[in-house]
């Protein structure tokens, strides 16, 4: 049988399997259909619902603009699958083309994709996260808890991590007309993502808002009372702060623990795969049969040095899951790379926040574009002579002219001049980035190196 | 390339059927003739240019002017008004439109345009009434009747213009829409006079209803631009004056084309216009697809360069003019399968018809909503509509391009 029948033959009466119910998973399984996938095609999910969609759940729905299980994903086609949902996917046995569920049962497919995700990182003391009153925001489930503590009039919020996600929450608590404190380990908030020249702007925000954003500090202990509910943290400074409700946001941990021994490349910062998002093994050697896409994939771009990077986007799940959907039924020759641009937005504090390329590559920003003080600018990134990415805030109508200067390689600094060019971005400044070695909270992309091996790291289980 | 394409564009022979002469010069994305404007006609270029930050919609950047043959017939050239927003860079643009769009448009006015449905849909209602009336079924001017009244009288809605003051109203823009298309036999002078005498009774009279509306607050946009007191503070009368001239001249004539064309582009294509008479919702993706197939506004030719730029391996000097074809880009096959016909089921229509980029279409939701309400009910009221003339007659105008007539034929009128 020639490699033409037998793909023939996949997309006639093949089995496809996919583990993650969400974006991704929806995505790629819309295009296989799409590419005309005929065969049998099974969703296996955790989460008991069919796939929603999570940006809204720090934004309207903290804001009670819209519900938490009103936030399904947009159906573009039926995808006529079988759907085995609340139940997670347990193991994976490469040899004999199987996954286990938990239950105990097996699905055996003919191409696998796997799109995990990632989920919050949990506090690190697993009694204080068991107080009532402690929070994270990943999920539905807890988007909706969330909602309905703010919603009781709380007398302190207190945010721990000013990531994306939790400046977002912090910003809907203000909205709400809530006390709120943010606790950041760093030196401002966005600055993992953005460097410190933005995050001193986000730092404005938060305050001119009315945070108490207290930064280069961390949260040592959460306290409760006598009935179990969270009344206080401890402070890295020595200070006791009150709070009726606190939410950990310290970023996100790939869910790759089921696969452990299973002999694939995955580890905690994510399963490496190749452009096409076949996944490798803990060999580095490419599995023909075994696809990754979304915010569990670690995947290398040419724009950026062939690095792998991890890219926690909305837009990159998306973009991924269709390129792994068109490879996993395309020869060898129609097979083509994902190589989509990076690119992230995010509301907050009245203002809209997007970003394109890897601005944590850049060691130098220039403000091209309008005044930081009045919050409405563009920053572009440089990395060694060339534009790396470019931050927008209320400015993101001219996005797509800097996502070409990156896709061209384009020089920096800009040496042409522009509409809107101030003083402040007549030359470059310090892009003022934490170490890299220092974890900050989220991120939202993480380079990791030329490896498809993970074992800079050891691995460890989860905890419970 | 023949030499004189652009001249052939802008001669009023080729007004009916334009895009055979833009298809031409696609051959050549960026054309550039002796000392005239660089001409950009493929979609990607033009759509890279709109969000390009190196260039400019304030004339004061162009260095050349002299070779920019619609540089006279351009609207709005009153010395005493200050620039309105469209010709303006940011940050005064961006502090204009905010300030103008508070009143309009979300996250502060969310409700504005939607809650004027009903009133547009009585107003269009009101028009055809007066047809099935007065006129004369064996011919009807859709343009004089219907399409020409309907968005000055929403544009006297939306600013909150008095009723009892419409009908002045409509003088004025009749007269300065005459502007924008100069009849060959008049005399030059006499027009500008005429021009003039309108430009400066409407300033007057919109000044004189911006210190009352400062007064007394109605509600309506130009209240809330007199008095409106957001981030930006408020703004100037001489602001609220440019930027009401804006709404009015920016919202009109190119309202009045999208519907004609429409009529003219279902007359051609019959089937949507009954697939339009039982389907009123296909109003839509129809407006969609027109202001790809027939957009009202050809082309951009204000544009300039603050640097040298490269576009499609041309290099485009500093201070140079650009005209931005948005109608050869809305034809472009490299962008629109089968660009020439009409198909209002496309799937990815992402036109230029209403421009890109910081300046698109400001008032984009309400010329929507006006021109699907005015196709739905046409399409429904109309009888065996049947286009007297084909090609109708147009305006000289080759930048805001429709016709001056549009005379159909009808069986009868139904009822509202
Ligand atoms: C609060 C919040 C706000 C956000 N806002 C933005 C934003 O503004 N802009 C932006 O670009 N991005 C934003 N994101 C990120 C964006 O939502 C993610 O990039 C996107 O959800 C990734 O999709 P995914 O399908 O790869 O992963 P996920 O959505 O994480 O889905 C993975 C799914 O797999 C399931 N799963 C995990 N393990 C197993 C297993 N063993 N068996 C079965 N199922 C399993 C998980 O439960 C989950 O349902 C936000 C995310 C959150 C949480
Ligand atoms: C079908 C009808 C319409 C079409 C085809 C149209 C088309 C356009 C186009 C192409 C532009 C971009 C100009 C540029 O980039 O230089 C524009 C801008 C503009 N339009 Fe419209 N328009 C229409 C209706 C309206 C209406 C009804 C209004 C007012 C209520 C309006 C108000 C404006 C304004 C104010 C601008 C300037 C925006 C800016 O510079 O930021 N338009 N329009």
């Amino acid at each position: 049988m020639n490699s033409d029948g037998a793909l023939e033959r996949l997309k006639r009466e093949g089995r496809i399997v996919v583990v993650g119910a969400s974006l991704a998973g929806l995505r790629a399984a819309e295009k296989m259909r799409e590419k005309g996938f005929a065969g049998e095609l099974t969703m296996i999910g955790d989460e008991p619902h069919e796939p929603y969609d999570r940006p809204p759940l720090s934004k309207q729905v903290l804001l009670g603009m819209a519900t938490a299980d009103g936030t399904a994903l947009p159906r573009r086609r039926d995808i006529d699958a079988k759907w085995r949902l609340g139940v997670p996917a347990a193991g994976l046995d490469m040899a004999a083309s199987r996954v286990r569920m938990a239950d105990g049962d097996e699905v055996e497919y003919d191409r696998l994709l796997i799109a995990t995700g990632v989920r919050a990182r949990p506090w690190p003391n697993p009694e204080e996260a068991a107080l009532d009153g402690v929070f994270v925001l990943r999920t539905r489930g807890d988007a909706a808890a969330l909602e309905r503590a703010l919603a009781a009039g709380p007398g302190r919020v207190l945010v721990i991590g000013a990531g994306f996600t939790g400046s977002e929450i912090a910003s809907a608590c203000r909205e709400r007309g809530l006390a709120v404190t943010v606790a950041e380990r760093a030196d401002a908030p966005l600055v993992g993502a953005l460097g410190g020249v933005v995050g001193a702007v986000a730092a404005d925000m938060h305050r001119e808002n009315g945070v108490d954003l207290r930064t280069g500090i961390m949260v040592t202990a959460l306290e409760g009372d006598s009935s179990g509910r969270v009344r206080a943290a401890h402070l890295s400074d020595g200070t006791t702060l009150e709070a009726e409700v606190v939410v950990v946001s310290l970023g996100a941990q790939r869910n790759t623990e089921w696969l452990a021994g299973s002999g694939l490349g995955a580890g905690p910062r994510g399963i490496a795969c190749d452009a096409g998002c076949r996944a490798f093994d803990i060999m580095g050697i490419v599995t023909d049969d075994i696809y990754v896409a979304g915010d569990v994939a670690r995947s290398p771009h040419a724009l950026f040095g062939y690095q792998f990077l991890s890219l926690e986007h909305w837009g990159n799940a998306v973009a991924q899951a269709e390129t792994a959907a068109h490879n996993m039924l395309s020869t060898s020759a129609e097979r083509r790379p994902h190589l989509w641009v990076p690119a992230f937005w995010s509301s907050q504090f009245g203002v809209n926040i997007k970003s394109v390329g890897v601005p944590s590559m850049g060691t130098e920003i220039m403000i091209t574009q309008g005044s930081r003080a009045e919050r409405r600018f563009v920053g572009v990134y440089g990395y060694q002579g060339r534009v790396i990415g470019a931050v927008t805030f209320d400015q993101c109508r001219w996005l797509d002219f800097y996502e070409q200067q990156i896709e061209q390689t384009a020089p920096f600094p800009p040496p042409y001049p522009t509409v809107d060019r101030r003083p402040e971005g007549e030359r470059p400044l310090p892009a003022d980035f934490p170490d890299p070695s220092v974890p900050t909270h989220g991120p939202t992309i993480t380079l990791s190196g030329h490896s498809p091996a993970d074992r800079r790291m050891t691995f460890t289980p989860a905890h419970n | 390339m023949t030499q004189g394409i652009l001249r052939q564009i802008l001669d009023y022979s080729s007004r009916a059927n334009p895009y055979p002469l833009y298809q031409e010069l696609r051959a050549t994305p960026v054309f550039h003739d002796g000392d005239g404007p660089y001409v950009i006609s493929t979609y990607h270029e033009i759509k890279g240019l709109l969000h390009d930050p190196r260039i400019s919609s304030d004339s004061r950047n162009l260095t050349a002017t002299a070779g920019d043959p619609l540089n006279q017939a351009e609207e709005g050239g009153s010395d005493v008004l200050p620039p309105s927003f469209l010709k303006l860079d940011p940050p005064d643009h961006d502090r204009l439109r905010r300030m103008t769009n508070r009143p309009f448009g979300p996250p502060h006015s969310p409700r504005r345009v939607e809650q004027m449905r009903g009133e547009l849909g009585g107003i269009v209602t009101g028009l055809i009434d007066t047809i099935a009336a007065k006129g004369d079924p064996a011919r009807i001017d859709l343009v004089e009747e219907f399409s020409y009244p309907f968005p000055v009288t929403v544009i006297c809605r939306l600013l909150g213009v008095p009723p009892e003051d419409e009908a002045r109203f409509h003088v004025w823009a009749d007269t300065l829409a005459a502007s924008l298309d100069p009849d060959p036999d008049a005399d030059p002078a006499e027009r500008a006079k005429k021009t003039e005498g309108a430009r400066m009774e409407l300033g007057m009279y919109l000044a004189g209803l911006i210190e009352e509306r400062r007064k007394n607050p109605t509600g309506d946009m130009l209240s809330e631009l007199a008095t409106g007191q957001g981030p930006d503070g408020t703004m100037s009368t001489m602001e609220v004056l440019s930027t009401a001239a804006l709404l009015l001249i920016a919202g009109h004539e190119t309202t009045v084309n999208l519907i004609t064309n429409g009529m003219l582009t279902l007359l051609r294509n019959p089937e949507h216009l009954e697939r339009l008479r039982s389907e009123p919702n296909l109003a839509v993706p129809m407006v969609e697809e027109l202001l790809r197939f027939e957009p009202p506004v050809q082309l951009l030719p204000q544009r300039s360069t603050l640097a040298d730029i490269e576009v499609a391996g041309v290099t485009i000097p500093k201070g140079s003019s650009l005209w931005l074809i948005l109608a050869s880009g809305n034809r472009d096959p490299k962008r629109f399968e089968d660009p020439d016909r009409f198909d209002p089921d496309r799937p990815d229509v992402q036109h230029l018809g209403l421009g890109s980029g910081i300046h698109s279409c400001f008032g984009a939701p309400l010329a929507r909503l006006e021109a699907a309400l005015a196709l739905s009910e046409l399409a429904r009221r109309l009888e065996n509509p049947r286009l007297l003339e084909d090609p109708p007659p147009y305006r000289q105008n080759a930048v805001l391009r429709g016709p001056r007539h549009l005379p159909v034929a009808v069986d009868g009128i139904r009822a509202a």
